[in-house]
């Protein structure tokens, strides 16, 4: 239990109103701390380490853009493929703020899934981070219910269906899978009920993961960010303040990403949707093709290569929830892939094959496209299984010593 | 002030470790009861509202079928095919009884007359609509492929279940009520 002794208290709010403020709320403390000069960041982080907050600042820009546009929709099956049109017609900067959201949610998963990526090539996910990497998952999972839901919002062909396909998955759960699904919709079908709660929780769930992402920043306070040779950093000159030194690469960075979401906004808002999703909901016409957003792909591949339902959903959801397994899997010491070739290799096929999925996804499920996602699908657990194998039988490199002999 | 101490006052002769234990055990009970019946209007509330529940039936006109044709009808939001099938079509289905192998099931026990087909027009896989498929004479589903025969039942995965048959009566020759 921390000291009851008191502290030498400002008392004058005039000499030092920062001061005197801190000494009985200190929050000014607690950012220093939390992303300023008390938090010491390891010296040599490269450009991948500026993806974390630039996960935050693009989950800010959803938050804020998603309210303006609440202002405006309306949650009814009669009115809500209308309301986004007249967002995009009517409402003074309307059609910007809805762009913003919009491909905001697409450059949030690009920017996550290099942040995973990032860690999975230096081994962030290992001792003595387990919990911070599956806190991670958790907000990665919960990230993907919420993008699912919005999705349903403009109620155009593709929410529809894909709200009924999604959905449709818990089907697959014995004995009460039928009266799950039933409940979920609120009726026998997707309709006005699923619409207005997906509404409801769609609201609901950003600000759940901004709790979960400080649970996420509360952990990597514990043992500090990992660091691009994976080395155990105890000596104090392998340090850097957060602030100034990261704050500045995370702006300049952040500078790069808004440049990149700026030309996708204005000049390619709807490069990454679906056309058919500007067709009002029809629930007695699937369209020819339908597919997922371009973040699902991967999944929705795997699902579909898998010709039984129960194991293809199984496959799917067990393809993130192995994630969570993955420091246990992964038994080797060292944690850096630039000191271990085998699983360096085996890494980048795995991201490769990971790209293979998705465009898989985004193909009918015929032919060959079905041949190459049951290769694709077996690879990508292939890599999770070879794991513990790899640990045993691989040679590392010599590690250096510190940071500064790498 | 003093010290806070982290051992609780009272020393271990003054504590009876049993009837502690037992109102531990009694309250957290009572506790998740009370939890789970709170539960209950909240989780109930998202079930199908009375309203919904109440759209139970829907009666259609048969003569509006030509024969060899299907129209689709909204039955709880729910696409229901009748096909109105031909002698061709009657056969083909029979002959299916020995070649629909994936969900075995005679199509005179899928139909109450052999020229009217009653089925969901939702795919056993993931709840899409299913489009007709001449090549076969049923359908096949466009989001993964599935396909289904003249007598609606399935002759290709990923779907593992024949299309399901609405509850339906024939309320006079012209007249079928769904539901």
């Amino acid at each position: 239990m921390a000291s009851l002794k008191p502290k030498a208290v400002e008392q004058n709010i005039t000499r030092n109103p920062l001061k005197w403020f801190d000494d009985r709320l200190p929050l000014v403390s607690l950012i220093n701390n939390s992303v300023g000069r008390n938090f010491p960041a390891p010296k040599n982080l490269n450009y991948m380490w500026n993806f974390g907050s630039l996960a935050g600042i693009a989950l800010v820009i959803q938050i804020l853009t998603g309210l303006f546009l609440a202002m405006h929709y309306k949650a009814d099956v009669a009115l809500a493929f209308d309301s986004v049109q007249h967002i995009m017609r009517n409402v003074q900067w309307g059609w910007l703020i809805r762009n913003l959201h919009m491909v905001g949610a697409s450059f949030f998963f690009i920017v996550v899934y290099v942040h995973m990526a990032r860690g999975l090539y230096y081994g962030s996910y290992k001792s003595p981070r387990e919990v911070l990497w599956g806190i991670g998952v958790i907000i990665f999972l919960i990230m993907m219910a919420t993008a699912f839901m919005g999705y349903v919002l403009p109620w155009g062909q593709m929410s529809y269906w894909g709200a009924t396909v999604i959905t449709n998955l818990l089907s697959v759960i014995p004995f009460v899978g039928d009266e799950v699904v039933v409940w979920i919709w609120g009726g026998y079908s997707v309709g006005d009920p699923t619409l207005t709660r997906f509404y409801a929780l769609h609201f609901l769930l950003p600000f759940v993961i901004v709790g979960i992402v400080i649970l996420h920043i509360w952990a990597l306070h514990e043992h500090k960010s990992n660091n691009p040779t994976g080395l155990d950093l105890q000596d104090e000159k392998d340090f850097i303040p957060f602030h100034p030194y990261y704050t500045v690469k995370d702006i300049f960075g952040l500078g790069v990403y808004l440049i990149a979401f700026a030309l996708m906004v204005f000049y390619a808002p709807d490069y990454l949707g679906h056309t058919d999703n500007y067709i009002p909901a029809n629930p007695l016409v699937t369209p020819a093709h339908i597919v997922p957003e371009w973040y699902f792909l991967p999944f929705y591949a795997i699902l579909r290569a898998i010709p039984i339902k129960e194991l293809g959903v199984v496959a799917m959801f067990g393809s993130i929830l192995i994630l969570f397994v993955l420091p246990w899997l992964d038994s080797s010491r060292v944690r850096s892939a630039r000191y271990r070739p085998l699983y360096r290799s085996l890494y980048w096929v795995f991201l490769l094959n990971f790209l293979v999925l998705g465009w898989v996804g985004s193909k009918p499920p015929e032919g060959i496209y079905v041949l190459i996602a049951r290769f694709a699908t077996a690879y990508y657990f292939l890599f999770f299984a070879l794991l513990p194998v790899v640990a045993r039988v691989e040679k590392t490199r010599k590690l250096p010593k510190t940071i500064d002999e790498a | 002030m003093a010290k806070p101490s982290s051992k609780p006052t009272a020393s271990a002769s003054d504590v009876d470790a049993d009837r502690r234990k037992f109102l531990v055990g009694t309250t957290a009970a009572v506790g998740a009861v009370g939890a789970a019946c709170c539960a209950v209007p909240f989780v109930g509330s998202m079930a199908p509202s009375r309203d919904v529940a109440a759209q139970a039936t829907v009666d259609i006109n048969l003569s509006e079928i030509p024969e060899g044709e299907a129209k689709t009808y909204l039955w709880q939001g729910k696409p229901v095919f009748v096909w109105h099938r031909n002698a061709a079509q009657i056969a083909a289905a029979k002959a299916g009884d020995t070649t629909s192998t994936m969900d075995p099931e005679p199509d005179a026990k899928r139909v109450q007359k052999p020229e009217w087909l009653v089925v969901l027009g939702i795919c056993t896989h993931l709840g899409c609509v299913p489009i007709r498929n001449d090549e076969v004479g049923g359908w096949r589903c466009p989001c993964h492929g599935s396909q289904f025969d003249v007598s609606g039942r399935v002759i290709h995965g990923p779907a593992g279940t024949n299309l399901h048959i609405p509850p339906y009566t024939f309320v006079d020759d012209n007249t079928l009520r769904i539901g």
